[in-house]
């Protein structure tokens, strides 16, 4: 077995999401079917292959800098219309701190 | 006037003969639309003060005997994954049902500076995952060709909007197949171009190293048009390219004698054999036309799927982290900072996204990165290698776009695996940041349309154009069974 009830608990918690019991063990059988067969990887050799992080191509030489002007921003009022809770141009949150 | 078979072209000649204005065009396409959509579910929702103020622009330049733009009066669908100004933009997800943005994309923005009139937003699958459109929180699209089928995804609905006759041509997004899988199963021109082609900014991010605007047609021509307007470098996308950017629709001049085409043998291996006859066929009428084809080999290919689905999960479970229940519109009660968290997410997300974020999760988690996501783009090297020192001997691929068409609604939903199998053809073209696109090329016995793929080297949509171009104009649309 590629991934157990715990661990997919543990990684749920990683992700912040809140699965039903149900949904646990659904996503167990899916993550086991699809990490099992991504183990194919496994067959090739690939250490002397350098990792390809984004889609690189031959250009000309630019610069990929804009020059650092100011320009108007969006606002916080823009910002915050889809806030679900915001006050004082901010948004709001349920308390962390306890005083 | 029939907006249902409308060209681009024909927008621009009916519009320069005065046979109607923008706003006619405009108010009839919305009214066809907005009866015709119950049929299809394509459209989540439409714009239409959006819509008539565009068209009253080109009504009023025309007037003024100024240039409209070449897209002027052009009824466009735009995919729900792209931010308007404005107008709702969801997601497909309930998450975002509410989410109105405070910007327009770069490529709205530069369709609607050309003319272009949008009708409103299609459906998707969430966050555009999916291969079916089932997957949206709104409902799934049934495929105007045969509506007990789906009509692929994720760009779903802009598919079946362009094949309903709904819109002139829509964009979507294409991040393993969206844009070229739902073209091939609705029977109409779909485009991934080159990553960095057309800038991502305003497309919510999904796999943001394998995103791409993508436009849909009913003709080539059509999205060569659509591509040419909004590509091109755009400060706000740092990944967005300096290429110069060609004038495609010029170039269509049908002589394609001579090209070299290359037949992957990978790609034939596991292909329904009626959509194989119909991939044969076209590869019959390209030597008809002058091409030299010859078998080639990239040997990368059976990697391709796990591949994929580690580095686009890993990708979107970190993109997807800014659902979190403190901007975007929706939040769940709870009593705790981490409890909102947990259960907005919990409560918003499908299924496949929860599944998506789940795999992302752990194949970026301690102990696991070196494993997966690390051996993944190495695999991702040697996919895009197999293309390099293919396209050193031949100037295009050819290819199905998928290993069946369009399939009955709920038959593949509970099996992810399998519905992830069938990406196969699609998702090397993303992960080698190549540009490909979808033409149709004949149905089956069932009527059920086929796409055939074409692949070309980075910024070389010039070569593929040309091609689906000549190939179109041969007849090979309409194939033969």
């Amino acid at each position: 077995m590629k991934i157990t009830e715990p661990e997919v608990r543990y990684v749920a918690g990683l992700a912040n999401l809140q699965l039903t019991d149900s949904e646990i063990a659904r996503l167990q059988k899916d993550m086991d079917e699809i990490l099992t067969h991504m183990d194919a990887l496994g067959e090739l050799d690939t250490s002397a292959i350098e990792p390809m992080a984004q889609v690189l191509y031959q250009s000309e030489e630019a610069t990929t800098l804009r020059e650092d002007q100011p320009v108007p921003p969006l606002g916080s009022e823009v910002a915050l219309a889809n806030a679900p809770l915001s006050g004082s141009g901010y948004y709001k949150v349920p308390k962390v701190i306890e005083r | 006037m029939s907006v249902a078979t409308l060209t681009i072209e024909q927008v621009q000649a009916g519009l320069a003969a005065r046979q109607f204005s923008a706003v006619e065009l405009a108010q009839s396409a919305l009214e066809f639309a907005q009866a015709e959509n119950p049929k299809t579910n394509a459209y989540l929702h439409f714009c239409p003060e959006r819509a008539l103020a565009s068209a009253e622009r080109v009504d009023r330049k025309l007037a003024a005997g100024e240039d409209p733009g070449p897209l002027a009066g052009v009824p466009l669908a735009v995919k729900d994954v792209i931010v308007t100004k404005g107008v709702r933009t969801t997601c497909g997800s309930r998450l975002l049902e509410r989410y109105i943005p405070p910007y327009d994309a770069t490529a709205v923005v530069r369709l609607e500076q050309a003319g272009a009139v949008i009708l409103g937003k299609t459906n998707c699958d969430e966050f555009a995952m999916g291969s079916s459109n089932e997957n949206s929180a709104f409902g799934p699209v049934r495929n105007p060709v045969a509506l007990d089928r789906v009509p692929g995804g994720s760009s779903g609905g802009s598919a079946a909007a362009v094949a309903q006759g709904t819109a002139v041509a829509a964009l979507g997004s294409d991040t393993g197949g969206s844009v070229r899988q739902p073209a091939s199963f609705c029977g109409v021109v779909g485009v991934t171009p080159s990553y960095g082609r057309v800038s991502r900014y305003g497309l919510v991010a999904f796999a943001s190293s394998l995103d791409h605007i993508g436009p849909f047609g009913r003709t080539v021509r059509d999205t060569a048009l659509l591509l040419e307007t909004m590509a091109g470098r755009d400060e706000c996308d740092a990944t967005s390219a300096f290429a110069p950017v060609p004038r495609y629709s010029a170039q269509l001049d049908g002589k394609i004698a001579g090209l070299k085409l290359g037949l992957p043998r990978e790609y034939f291996e596991g292909l329904s054999s009626e959509s194989g006859d119909r991939i044969q066929q076209a590869i019959t009428l390209l030597q008809k036309l002058g091409c030299e084809v010859r078998d080639i080999s990239l040997p990368a290919t059976k990697y391709a799927v796990p591949c994929y689905y580690i580095i686009a999960t890993a990708e979107a479970s970190s993109n997807l982290a800014r659902y979190d229940g403190v901007r975007y519109t929706t939040r769940a009660n709870a009593d705790t900072l981490s409890d909102m968290y947990r259960t907005t997410r919990g409560e918003g997300f499908g299924a496949e996204c929860k599944r998506r974020i789940m795999l992302g999760t752990y194949v970026l988690s301690h102990g696991y990165y070196d494993a997966y996501y690390l051996k993944a783009q190495k695999v991702r090297a040697l996919i895009a290698e197999d293309f390099r020192r293919a396209f050193a001997a031949v100037d295009a691929i050819v290819a199905p776009v998928s290993p069946f068409a369009a399939f009955k609604i709920g038959e593949k939903v509970d099996d992810p695996l399998e519905m992830y199998l069938s990406d196969i053809y699609t998702i090397t073209g993303d992960l080698a940041g190549i540009p490909c696109m979808s033409v149709p090329c004949g149905k089956t016995a069932e009527e059920l349309p086929v796409g055939l793929q074409i692949l070309a080297r980075h910024f070389d949509e010039t070569t593929m154009f040309r091609l689906a171009d000549a190939f179109e104009k041969a007849g090979g649309c309409a194939g033969s069974n």
